[in-house]
């Protein structure tokens, strides 16, 4: 399957909030190292890493 | 002494004195403060069904000013059930094209391809004092057809008093002042709703510190009918977005978002505007169209709503109960829902065929309705205008992929569309005893669909009514004093059988006048209908 590009979240607002609830009270490093445990932790989710590789790509 | 606050674009209420001003202190079943869309819609509902409607407005006519400008295709419904919404629709502009940029650079375009089978488009374009005079052209013509309704111009409310069970009002006219008594009193005065500074009641919520610029242009050039937004638009102090869009009569909106600290009076310099609009309108082409400043205001807003939206026999409607930012037209098509949801309830108890306590749903429903509007409305606020430096740095993040991937877009937050809310899992409501299409669950609105050379919502007029699918034609159910209409449709056409039916054959629905879904069923069984009509109205 290849890297979906297209509209996959249900209820998008809902999540921007969400995301941006989780950094609050964080500093800028605690939210960049928040940022980086994010992404680990959905890559790990993902493990195919011709998909990981096409949205590291997708994401420059 | 009456003052006038304001410039009226339309002139149509104008005061006469009337023999109670100087009779004795005369009681009026309902008595609805502020001719705004919300007071007129409110009367004019009450008036079709043959409740007596007061309506009390310190103008004469619809205020200058475009205000609202985008009326939503749930609005249109309710005025199409009120039986105005044609000249409306005929007038307002539709759009379908938008446009979102993020500074110098075009970030993506998307077409609002509506929904095939409805009569209403998502929303129009259309200044508010037209949908004002609409409105009132509809009372008139009802006025005459016998409906109760009254309208008094120039009648300010400087006094409202609770008396147990009834309002004491007075009231200043040019021929000095009087008061009357209602047994309701509907405060449907706007966000800085005098009524409620009289009775000392607070309207607290979050405050979004920011200035915008308001400017409507006439421009006869040929200029497309798209929605034009910017996030961080690159023209001279255009602020932090600005937005574009057109209206009737030649007339295009635009905002800018100012932010906090602006010198309002230098703002206002109709030098300083031009120069913005220039740069705005010549920054696809290359040259500045011909057009002339038409008005232009400032205006902060806030998100907030009262705590309780009744206070004994007064209620409050509209931006007096609840304000929201203006991203998602959410102002005024929220409270003509209100008023949508309060008429038919008070026509109940007028004519004794509900207890009072059913009025106590108004307040409940609108306040979740209200609190669905502001959550939108602040989520729009907050993208458009990141607080900090993290939630900025997501917000262009979103933008900077939404340029090339189609998933970042529905993140982009420029205002969402004004819905009505669904009253899910609220008293009043069900059974839903039908595995039917989620769309149409008990507590949503009816959704439209083509049915024979008509639309649906045309048949659900304003009564309790069983919408049968398929089958055979079911009786009326006559209980606890009223009657449903009925409307069978045989042969339900693709869209309502998508909407109404999902895998089954036949659905009996039954609907609240203001078309919310109450309860479905597969079969038609009177009694479970009978006792789902005394759960709609406190009896159950």
């Amino acid at each position: 399957m290849p890297l979906n590009l297209s509209p996959n979240i249900p209820d998008p607002d809902g999540f921007y909030d969400e995301l941006l609830r989780a950094h609050d009270g964080l500093t800028a490093d605690e939210s960049a190292a928040y940022n980086a445990r994010l992404v680990l932790t959905l890559c790990n989710h993902i493990g195919d890493r011709e998909i990981i590789r096409a949205a590291l790509e997708a994401a420059k | 002494m009456v003052a006038v606050r304001y410039q009226t674009a339309f002139k149509l209420y104008p005061y006469e004195k009337v023999p109670a001003q100087s009779g004795p202190v005369q009681r009026h079943p309902v008595v609805i403060i502020g001719g705004g869309p919300v007071g007129l819609a409110l009367a004019l509902d009450l008036g079709k069904k043959g409740s007596p409607a007061l309506v009390l407005d310190d103008h004469d006519g619809a205020g200058q000013g475009s205000k609202a400008i985008c009326f939503a295709k749930r609005t249109l419904d309710i005025a199409n059930r009120l039986g105005a919404s044609g000249p409306m629709v005929h007038k307002g502009v539709v759009w379908n094209v938008g446009r979102v940029f993020h500074g110098d650079g075009q970030l993506f375009t998307f077409d609002l391809l509506p929904e095939e089978g409805h009569r209403n488009p998502a929303f129009i374009n259309l200044q508010q004092p037209y949908f004002e005079r609409f409105l009132v052209d509809e009372i008139r013509a009802a006025q005459n057809a016998g409906a109760p309704i009254e309208i008094r111009g120039r009648n300010r409310v400087t006094g409202v008093t609770v008396k147990g069970d009834h309002a004491r009002v007075d009231v200043d006219t040019p021929d000095g002042p009087y008061q009357l008594e209602a047994d309701y009193l509907i405060a449907c005065d706007g966000a800085r709703s005098p009524t409620r500074d009289m009775l000392g009641l607070s309207f607290d919520g979050r405050v979004f510190e920011d200035n915008f610029l308001i400017a409507d242009v006439k421009m006869k050039a040929d200029f497309p009918t798209e929605r034009w937004f910017w996030f961080e638009p690159p023209f001279e102090g255009a602020g932090q977005s600005a937005l574009l869009h057109k209206q009737p009569d030649d007339i295009w909106r635009i905002d800018f978002q100012l932010g906090w600290d602006i010198d309002r009076a230098s703002e206002l310099d109709p030098d300083r505007i031009r120069a913005r609009v220039d740069a705005m309108l010549s920054s696809q082409t290359g040259t500045v169209p011909d057009y002339t400043l038409e008005w232009t205001s400032i205006y902060t807003f806030q998100c907030r709503r009262m705590e309780r939206f009744r206070h004994g026999p007064v209620f409050f409607a509209g931006d007096s109960a609840h304000q929201v930012s203006p991203f998602g037209a959410r102002g005024a098509n929220s409270g003509v829902q209100d008023a949508d949801n309060l008429a038919w309830k008070l026509d109940l108890v007028l004519k004794g065929l509900a207890d009072d306590a059913l009025l106590d749903t108004y307040a409940t429903e609108r306040e979740f309705g209200a609190d669905e509007n502001i959550l939108n409305s602040s989520r729009a606020t907050d993208f458009m205008t990141p607080k900090t430096n993290l939630s900025k740095l997501f917000r262009n993040a979103v933008l900077s992929l939404a340029n090339t991937h189609a998933f970042a877009r529905p993140l982009v937050n420029s205002g969402r569309l004004s819905v009505p809310c669904s009253y899910d899992g609220f008293d009043g409501f069900g059974p839903d005893a039908m595995d039917g299409p989620k769309v149409t669950r008990p507590g949503t609105t009816c959704v439209d669909a083509p049915v024979d050379n008509g639309f649906l919502l045309d048949h659900l007029e304003g009564a309790f009514t069983i919408l049968a699918l398929g089958g055979t034609a079911p009786a009326p159910v006559k209980a606890h004093g009223i009657t449903t209409k009925i409307v069978h449709v045989a042969t339900p056409g693709p869209a309502l059988t998508d909407r109404y039916l999902g895998a089954k054959d036949r659905a009996v629905y039954l609907i609240r006048p203001d078309q919310h879904v109450l309860a479905r069923w597969d079969d038609y069984d009177a009694a479970a209908i009978s006792d789902a009509i005394a759960t709609a109205i406190g009896k159950g």
